[in-house]
């Protein structure tokens, strides 16, 4: 069984995992309206970490935030780093991409590549192997953790530590901008005047293991599926194909009834949230609680997928399911159980549910103490 | 594996032997469309790296067979490179670098993203199974092979278009691409 052995989370919410959870349960966010930051001509709506709480020169703020949330990761375990049989997989849609700006001044375009980030990051640890980046749009962060079962379930590596990340700049900004992908205020997942997403800034760590048999309290990663829409490279299947095939997988013969929620991607796009409803319903799902983590902490990227698993373990383990903040009244065709409010829960399996760009989409069972 | 395809700015390369042309660069790519291909207009829209992804599955999916374009959930894509989207970055920033011509279009930032050339291929063939793009620094046969090899312990892959598919700016790149089964 793949086992969670110890997760982090640093966001604008806090630095832990545990403080996190806290400030999502009680209804916190870091949304905030920002106007005329990095010289963009629209303002947005983003939750942004305090870029000069970032002291360290030689690294950037991507790799600060990857280091610091490792580190605390691994603060929580006896995992030497540095052995060959640790790998590190770090999940990243535009890494360093801010240093294309010609303004930027400091460190190597070089430091651009992904390859080269994750490398600086390995080496603070002093670990030898080649780290893996995932940058599969915003489905990477389950796709590393699915990656990350694959390499332990071949038996080449003991421990995975995957990383999430992605610091908004100007350039994922004015992209989504140019799409009319942003909502001008907070966003509102799965409502019926939901206009958009808003981005945000986090990194998010979940160390993986294999062990024979997992105890009660512990996290398994059952299974998880990697599907495409085949349809389209900016937009979602209309059927929800990509999903429904990777929910299909990720469910298999395992009863709904066990299933506490499914987290979903929940952006508030017109486009993602419907697509999300049809790939839920035709997976048979559609009378499992739904949330969406979006309105607390924006659409985090390379991110989100470990984020939101982390958050999800904690609100399972607190018999919770947390509301979907901005939601208010269901504004998709297919019928979802979604509530604004926290509600409670004596079920021990979630689902993480992910789309992107590319058509690509990922669906991942956890349950706690693994399937019975 | 089954069937390999190598392109670089002045060779093409299917199964072992050379693939007769006269352009070079990104000039190579669109005379490979037009000679190997041709009925896919979609190509002029992509950024360099998805057209040399498209062109190099092109050229190993005409090797394996008739192309029926039956829908299949069994084959993946599953591509790496150094560079990740470079090139379309590069490009995108270019039109937001200067505050007084800033036009940034949702054409140019859809490719920079790595993976829109798994998509593009999915979609052409109309493949519902995994599509996933994975950066590493350098090119590295062994940590390719065990990855794909990995990737078949997904329930339904058994087969996939797999490899190396880089690209720093239009003129320079290189893939090379194979066709594995389970």
């Amino acid at each position: 069984m793949i086992v969670c052995a110890a997760h982090n989370i640093i966001s604008p919410l806090g630095n832990t995992s545990a403080e996190n959870y806290a400030a999502v349960k009680s209804g916190k966010s870091a949304l905030r309206k920002y106007d005329g930051l990095w010289r963009l001509p629209e303002s947005f709506v983003a939750s942004l970490l305090d870029r000069n709480a970032f002291t360290d020169e030689r690294h950037t703020i991507d790799e600060q935030i990857v280091i610091a949330s490792i580190s605390k990761a691994l603060e929580q375990t006896e995992i030497d780093v540095r052995s060959s049989k640790v790998l590190f997989i770090i999940s990243t849609t535009k890494g360093n991409v801010f240093l294309l700006d010609k303004r930027e001044k400091g460190f190597t375009q070089e430091r651009v590549r992904l390859g080269v980030m994750a490398r600086e990051v390995t080496k603070h640890f002093g670990n030898h192997n080649e780290p893996i980046v995932v940058s599969n749009a915003c489905i990477s962060g389950v796709c590393a953790q699915i990656e990350a079962m694959r390499y332990l379930e071949s038996g080449e590596f003991d421990f995975v530590i995957v990383c999430g990340v992605d610091v908004q700049s100007a350039f994922i900004v004015s992209g989504f901008q140019s799409f009319k992908a942003l909502s001008p205020d907070e966003c509102k997942p799965f409502d019926a005047n939901r206009c958009g997403l808003n981005l945000g800034d986090a990194a998010a760590t979940i160390i993986y293991t294999k062990k024979d048999k997992a105890n009660d309290n512990e996290w398994v990663a059952c299974r998880g599926a990697i599907r495409n829409d085949a349809n389209h490279i900016s937009g979602p299947s209309r059927v929800g194909e990509g999903s429904f095939r990777a929910l299909r997988i990720a469910l298999s013969d395992l009863d709904p009834e066990k299933i506490a929620f499914i987290n979903a991607h929940g952006t508030a796009t017109l486009y993602n949230d419907e697509m999300e409803s049809i790939a839920i319903e035709r997976a048979g799902l559609a009378d499992v609680p739904v949330n969406s983590l979006k309105g607390y902490y924006g659409h985090t990227m390379g991110a989100a997928g470990v984020l939101e698993t982390i958050i999800s373990m904690q609100a399972v383990d607190d018999h919770n399911i947390l509301g979907t903040r901005g939601f208010d009244t269901l504004g998709v065709t297919h019928h979802l159980d979604v509530s604004n409010q926290n509600r409670s829960t004596e079920k021990r399996a979630f689902i993480k549910l992910l789309s992107g760009f590319g058509g690509c989409n990922a669906a991942l069972l956890m349950a706690k103490g693994g399937l019975k | 594996m089954k069937h390999n395809v190598i392109i670089t700015p002045d060779k093409v390369i299917v199964d072992g032997n050379e693939l007769k042309h006269n352009e070079k660069g990104s000039a190579l790519l669109t005379e490979l469309y037009r000679n190997h291909i041709g009925d896919y207009p979609k190509f002029f829209k992509m950024d360099t790296l998805s057209k040399l992804g498209f062109i190099t599955s092109e050229l190993l999916l005409n090797i394996e067979g008739d192309r029926d374009f039956e829908p299949r959930e069994d084959r993946a894509v599953i591509l790496f490179n150094r560079n990740a989207s470079l090139q379309a970055d590069t490009h995108y920033q270019s039109t937001i670098q200067d505050p007084k011509h800033f036009f940034p279009s949702p054409a140019a930032f859809v490719y920079t993203l790595p993976n829109i050339v798994t998509g593009e291929i999915a979609i052409r063939n109309k493949y519902f199974g995994e599509t996933s793009f994975i950066v590493i620094d350098d090119y590295d046969e062994q940590i390719i092979m065990k990855n794909l090899i990995n990737a078949f312990q997904d329930p339904v892959t058994t087969s996939i278009i797999g490899g190396w598919v880089d690209c720093s700016d239009e003129e320079h790149f290189e893939a090379k691409i194979f066709l594995m089964e389970k």
